[in-house]
Order: structure tokens, then sequence, then C-alpha cells
């Protein structure tokens, strides 16, 4: 397996205009490797944009990325998108049972997923084999959002980047995603990016956080920023204000 | 028949105008514009067809099948517009057909190398690809729409942009060929095909007439297939950029 020397990424300068739009507006700023950073702010702040930056869907119009301390140019495109993981807010499916789902990073290998790692995986999500061969598309959010999430590990992701995975789900379903993610932190030391609407759960999972507003990074630090933050926009934000 | 008998005949065009307006489709416009294009288009390609079919050179047949290339082409890529370099795709995709089709027909002696032959058997599978084309493009078109989380999820997993439009494109292609399959496999039963009733008319022996239409068939089976994967295989590079991203307003049918 390869490994990144240093998995953090590290934004400079980073704006990226679309349409003469500014969809991010020249970020800087740092994910601490091993650790969770959330990533917090109103809609269309590009919280999401952010994410995709990461793993190169789209590209910066201006400034540097750096993953591991490699430019991210440096990177061939497939490579990165399965060191850098991200795990969709919709948890899209493709048609097939749960299985299919697991062994499609394989299969764009052209190689297979055993039946004891898919065992493992799902495992590792709290899901049992029984899931193996249910058809994907009736499984319910929850389920389809740890699935989504054990499809991402079978690239085995050194980085992970979560676009808000627990909107959708009920107060226990939440919570045990959330144990879940800790756990994945915890074990296998994965550096991860989470966006989230929840202010609760950015101040409790988080070590570190970002605020994002109208595509800038308005404030950066611990988890508990949001608490002591004497940055007006922040403040008003947390009012519900914008 | 001549133009006379032809005069009477329109009784079948003021049918539909009626009923139009009796019914508020609003499609009486349509139908005389329809009806006249198709009279004016059809005896200028009459009079032509006469000239070249007397002046007997290979060069006026060649014109004429570039000039339904190019007629063919100019149709069908309106329905690709969100694909870079539709016109000279579509372009290739059809000359592939016609020059596989002629290499058959022509290789193997089994039809004469002469207008008569080469023009009305070139335009139908021309014809036949225009359609498939448009069929294909239209599905694509719509597949990609459907689908564009999914393709983004294959990207993001690591896949590359052939294999994260994959399904899609099996999708269009299937079905853009379906009707041309479908539609053989009733064929004769529920009708008789244009071209085998137009050589009966006209006073052909049945079975040539028959033998001639399952040439033709087997032709338009043939550009179904080489039409819908051809142009499959050409455009979907187009829809991502040398990053392996999706370029989003391609994923988007804009009405043009």
């Amino acid at each position: 397996m390869k490994t990144f020397s240093n998995p953090a990424i590290h934004f400079h300068n980073i704006t990226l205009k679309i349409d003469n739009r500014t969809i991010i507006n020249n970020v800087t700023g740092s994910f601490p490797e091993g650790k969770i950073t959330t990533l917090v702010g109103p809609s269309g702040a590009g919280k999401s944009t952010i994410l995709k930056l990461c793993n190169r869907l789209i590209s910066q119009s201006s400034g540097e990325l750096y993953i591991a301390g490699q430019a991210i140019e440096h990177y061939n495109p497939i490579d990165l998108r399965r060191k850098v993981g991200i795990v969709l807010q919709s948890a899209p499916m493709i048609k097939g049972t749960v299985f299919d789902n697991l062994n499609l990073p394989r299969v764009l290998q052209n190689s297979s997923l055993s039946t004891e790692e898919a065992v493992s995986i799902l495992a590792d999500v709290g899901l049992d084999d029984t899931f193996l061969q249910k058809d994907a598309s009736s499984l319910s959010g929850g389920q389809k959002q740890r699935v989504s999430i054990a499809r991402t590990l079978v690239n085995d992701a050194q980085i992970l980047l979560l676009d808000e995975i627990t909107s959708a789900l009920d107060h226990n379903a939440v919570k045990e995603i959330e144990n879940l993610i800790l756990h994945i932190n915890n074990k296998h030391g994965v550096t991860i990016i989470w966006i989230t609407h929840n202010l609760q759960q950015a101040t409790h999972v988080g070590h570190y956080m970002w605020v994002l507003m109208d595509g800038e990074l308005i404030e950066a630090g611990n988890s508990n920023l949001l608490l002591h933050s004497k940055n007006k926009k922040v403040q008003l934000f947390m009012n519900g204000g914008v | 028949m001549n133009y006379s008998t032809l005069a009477l005949t329109l009784l079948f065009v003021f049918i539909p105008i009626i009923l139009s307006k009796t019914l508020n489709l609003g499609l009486e416009k349509d139908t005389i514009i329809a009806t006249i294009r198709s009279i004016i288009q059809l005896l200028f390609v009459g009079y032509i067809l006469t000239f070249v079919f007397e002046a007997q050179g290979l060069f006026y047949t060649f014109l004429m099948v570039a000039l339904m290339i190019g007629a063919a082409t100019l149709n069908a890529r309106k329905k690709g517009q969100n694909i870079t370099g539709i016109t000279w795709k579509i372009c290739l995709t059809l000359l592939t057909v016609e020059g596989i089709t002629l290499t058959v027909l022509l290789g193997l002696k089994i039809i004469p190398a002469t207008a008569q032959y080469i023009i009305p058997l070139s335009g139908m599978a021309i014809g036949s690809a225009m359609v498939l084309s448009i069929l294909f493009l239209n599905r694509f078109s719509a597949e990609l729409e459907a689908y564009e989380e999914q393709v983004e999820l294959i990207l993001s997993l690591g896949g590359t942009p052939k294999q994260a439009v994959h399904r899609q494109l099996l999708a269009a292609i299937r079905a853009s060929m379906m009707p041309t399959i479908e539609s053989q496999k009733t064929i004769g039963i529920v009708q008789l095909p244009g071209m085998m009733s137009g050589q009966i008319i006209a006073g052909a022996d049945p079975i040539q007439a028959v033998l001639f239409q399952l040439l033709v068939l087997f032709i338009l089976l043939s550009t179904a297939a080489i039409s819908s994967v051809l142009l499959g295989f050409l455009s979907y590079p187009t829809l991502f950029n040398n990053q392996m991203q999706m370029i989003r307003e391609k994923f988007h049918t804009v009405e043009k």
C-alpha cells in the first residue's frame, strides 16, 4: 500500500472562478495529518467545492494546493482519488448488490474483492455479512451511507473527505456514523475532512475546524473556536444570521 | 402515375388538416409545410437522379453521396451541440457507414457499380445512420444528465472517464439499436417494407423485391451497430478534460 509521507493538505491562495463567479476566494490553510477537521458554514459557502478540489474532481483557477507536501498536479488523478477518497452526501449506489458496490473500486482496477475482504470491510462499518447480497437500492439512508463509506475505504484511502454524510439520518444513526468515523480515525490514523451543518457535531467530533462563508475561509482553529470566536461574521453565523 | 393522379392523392393530406383544425391540434401549418417541402424536395431529387442516371458518370454519383452525407450531418449535429467537434464526428461516422456498405456491396460484386444502385442504397444507409445518430445522441444526453452523480462517483473512486460513462454509453448504444432490431422481427408480418412495396408496384418480381429488401435490412442492421458504437466512442472523451474531470455544462442538455 502506497503511503503518503505526510498526508496533510495545504491550500495556498486558492481561488476558483466559474463563469466569472468566484466560488472559492483566496483560501489559505491546512488540514493536519491524522486529525479530523470539520468544515462549517452556511449553504453556498463553498464547503463541497473545497472537498472536490482536494481530490481533483475540480481544479483551482489560481493558487497552489499541496497533498503530502507535493503539488496536486504532481499526482496522477486516478492515484490521487484512490488515496484521497470522498464520500458523497447522497451516497449514490450503482445498480446491483451491496457486494457489487463494495467491489466497484476493485473492478475499476480490473481486480476483485474477496468475500472475506468484503465481510471484514462491512464489519468495519457496523454491517453484518447478510447485507452482502442485498439489493443496494433497497437499503435505508443510514445503511447506504455506511456502504458508501465502506466502498471508499476499499481503496485504503489515506485521507477521507466526508460531505454531510449524516444530514439525512436519525439521531441514533448519526451517533453510530460518528463513532464509526472516530474509530476509522483512531484505528487507521486516516486524516478526515468532514462537512457538517450540525455545529454541535462539528465541535465534538473534530480536532480542528474551518469556518467558510461566501467562498472565504473566515476562521480556522481548534474545534471549539465557534464558542470563543471574536470574529463578527462567525458570531453572526452562530446566531443564525447567515 | 402522372401529376394529375398525384394531385388527387392530396386528399390524404386534407384529412389530417381537417382533423387537426376540428380537434385544435395546431398541426395544420406543419402538415402543409411538410407536404410542400416533401413535394419540392422529392421532385428536385427525382430530376437530379434522372440527370445523374443519364450522365452515367461515377463523379456525379459520388457527388450525390457527398451531398447526402453533408445534409445528414447538418441535420444530426443539432442534437449533439454539447459534444465538441460533433460535426466531424457525425460526418466520420456516416463516411464509415457508407465506406463499409459500398466496400461490401461493390467489392463482392453484389450490386453493379452504377448510380441506379449506389445512390438509393447509400441513401438508405446514410439516412438510417443519421436517424440512429440522433437517437443515440438524444439517449446519451439523457443518460448523462440522469446519472451524472454516478459518473462523478466512479471518477471519485479512481475510475477513468471511459469507466465513468461505460454504463451510460452502452445503454445509449443499446437503446438506439433496439428499434432497428425490433422492427426487423415483425417485418413482412405487420407491414410490407416501403422499398419492396415500391418495387412490386413498379412491376418487379416479388422474390427479386424480397431479395433486395433483405439486402437493405442487413445493411440497416450493420448501419445501426456501426453508427451508434462509433459515434459513442468518438463522443465520450470530449465530456472530460485532461485532468479526468467532468466538463459540467456538457452533462446538461441545452435546448438549442
